[in-house]
């Protein structure tokens, strides 16, 4: 019989803590596969952040640490400063990222530091249980903006991408989506091509990934995954903003 | 071959750090310690090493977590108001059992404060600062010299306790100048191996640096594991310089700066007849408690010179098991006592009596 699926090797065999429904599962799932497909696991070195997927260490076998709520950018610059042969990765989300971290994360791509950043944006926070993000979308419901996000009051959202492909220190920005499977399969490329813009040496990659957070916008999954493409996808335009010089 | 060179303090700290085998600094520019950055800029890069500017001290910190993580001998430097930000990641670099070493060159607080010297930081340096229970080594050097060699020392507590040391000296220190012996580097084949360390799993299981415990359970367990090792630090670590106590009725207790101005004051009053000699602690954690206890049935008087409002005296007065009056001489904000201040004080209470 040939084997068509199995767990990848760079992922421990260990029931998720996550949500039915949630993106974190998916992203690590095939974050394991880019591992795996690039026979790194050795030399890869994981930064997991504070939000629901600080637990990913749980999952992903390879040398980690764990972050300072929006400190793993710097974290991972300290690593890969003394170890500059070890590909570093950060994940994050958008709390931690484009919140508590925002100074960490630009310095970090406008140093050019040659890190990888998973930015998992599900526009809220889902650890602390349903808060606004930075990224929570104008009208959107949450339970410290309980009148749905409004600009004069609570700001409009951020675009990291848009923010970070300007900064001459970052090499490849890209934005894919969890909404279908094709979309999940072009995150995947994204996220090998986020890598091997860090092994070749070219600088900061950052690959965002709209991402479903059912429990906290009280949806189904079904549902969940069609507001990323009706209503995320929308304001956060999917594709590649920045690409490696030379290509 | 060591060498003896006229230094600045900051300079003797930047020099010792390099010495000790530290490769790695991130910092960020504060007064008074910038000569620390500056200098490890270009000696760094000149020994193969790593200097980067963060882009604040909340960053900073958080690249030393990473290094120190990653196996390195890793240095920061601040003063007062960076070492505020800094707090969040030395407590989790203490939860997290990394070896690293954080100078802070005090100045005058509370908010901007000033410039100039102060030691106006004890409590947050001794007594946690960040949130949790864990502690720094904490080294308080009194001139340039033992600057120069409790540097050194700093990096191998920090090795062998896995846990950050903090060097604590006031802008005097840091701006001052005298001929320092600049020991040879130490040989580098002896640091500890870092079985722990992030270096990529190859040929081993992964490893993981982490500070977060979900069960109670486990957390108070891994606190319990942190009392245990700084018992064994208090046991172990202390370090202290008695001056002059041999046959001492009356003692000043002062450290760094504070104390280095007291030896002269002793020496003016032990021509005068008085009996007098100095408790000096040299690690601020573990704090020589012990050492106060055993002076305490001996002494009738003692005076606590700082240079902050009364922060440091609560831990002379508790050694001493409050069986000693104590009296406090504060200056801050820059201001020095000065040693004529130091021996009208002890003159005006015991100068009359022949003593
Ligand atoms: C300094 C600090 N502030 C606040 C928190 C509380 N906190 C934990 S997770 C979180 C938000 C996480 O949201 P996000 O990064 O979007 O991740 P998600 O849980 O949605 O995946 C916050 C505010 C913390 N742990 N540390
Ligand atoms: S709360 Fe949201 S982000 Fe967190 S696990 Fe559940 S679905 Fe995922």
């Amino acid at each position: 019989m040939k084997l068509v699926f199995s767990r990848p090797e760079s992922m421990f065999d260990k029931q998720m803590h996550y949500c039915p429904g949630c993106g974190h599962g998916i992203i690590h799932r095939i974050l394991a596969e880019v591992i795996d497909e690039l026979n790194i696991r050795e030399r890869v070195v994981g930064v997991a952040p504070v939000g629901c997927s600080v637990l990913i260490y749980d999952y992903i076998n390879c040398d980690m640490y764990e972050a300072a709520h929006g400190r793993a950018p710097a974290v991972a610059t300290g690593c890969k400063r003394v170890h500059p042969d070890l590909i570093v990765f950060t994940y994050q989300g958008d709390g931690d990222l484009a919140s508590i971290g925002m100074s960490e994360i630009i310095h970090a791509a406008n140093r050019g530091e040659k890190i990888t950043t998973i930015f998992v944006n599900n526009a809220i926070y889902g650890m602390t249980g349903g808060q606004m993000a930075p990224t929570t979308l104008l009208g959107q419901k949450t339970t410290t903006s309980p009148f749905g996000r409004a600009p004069e009051r609570e700001g409009h959202p951020i675009k990291v991408c848009e923010l970070l492909s300007v900064l001459d220190g970052s090499a490849y920005i890209v934005r894919g989506s969890l909404s279908s499977p094709q979309k999940i399969i072009q995150v995947k490329k994204y996220i090998k091509k986020a890598f091997e813009t860090q092994m070749k040496g070219l600088g900061f990659s950052l690959v965002e990934i709209l991402s479903m957070c059912p429990t906290n916008w009280g949806m189904s999954p079904t549902k969940a995954q069609e507001w990323v493409a009706e209503m995320m996808e929308n304001l956060y335009p999917l594709g590649e903003f920045k690409l490696p010089r030379g290509e | 071959m060591a060498e003896k060179l006229l230094m600045k303090g900051n300079e003797v700290l930047a020099e010792a750090a390099v010495r000790a085998g530290c490769r790695f600094f991130f910092g960020y520019p504060i007064t008074p310690q910038n000569e620390i950055p500056e200098y490890m800029s270009w000696r760094l890069p000149e020994v193969g090493g790593v200097y980067l500017q963060a882009e604040s001290e909340v960053a900073a910190i958080n690249m030393v977590f990473g290094a120190a993580g990653a196996g390195a001998r890793v240095l920061t430097s601040s003063s007062g108001p960076g070492i505020s930000l800094m707090q969040e990641g030395i407590s989790y670099i203490a939860a997290a059992e990394l070896p690293c070493v954080i100078i802070n060159v005090a100045r005058g607080g509370p908010g901007l404060g000033g410039i100039l010297p102060a030691q106006s930081d004890y409590f947050q340096a001794t007594k946690g600062g960040g949130h949790g229970d864990y502690h720094l080594i904490v080294l308080a050097p009194h001139d340039l010299q033992e600057a120069f060699d409790l540097t050194v020392l700093a990096f191998e507590l920090a090795d062998k306790y896995r846990n950050p040391v903090m060097i604590y000296v006031d802008g005097f220190l840091g701006q001052m100048m005298e001929p320092v012996e600049i020991r040879d580097p130490v040989d580098l084949s002896n640091i500890p191996p870092k079985p722990w360390a992030i270096t990529g799993a190859k040929g081993r299981k992964r490893n993981l640096i982490k500070t977060l415990y979900l069960e109670g359970e486990m957390l108070e367990a891994h606190n319990f594991k942190l009392k245990k090792k700084y018992e064994e630090i208090a046991q172990n670590e202390v370090r202290y310089e008695l001056y002059m106590m041999e046959d001492a009725e009356i003692a000043i207790s002062a450290y760094g700066i504070s104390a280095r101005i007291s030896k002269t004051a002793v020496k003016i009053l032990r021509e005068k007849g008085i009996k007098i000699g100095i408790i000096r602690p040299i690690t601020l954690f573990p704090f020589p408690y012990n050492v106060y206890e055993s002076f305490s049935d001996k002494l009738k008087y003692v005076l606590v010179v700082e240079m902050s409002m009364g922060q440091f005296v609560y831990d002379v007065d508790y050694g001493l098991k409050r069986k000693v009056p104590v009296d406090l001489l504060s200056h801050a904000g820059g201001i020095a006592p000065t040693y004529e201040e130091i021996v009208s004080c002890i003159m005006e209470k015991f100068g009359k009596g022949g003593n």
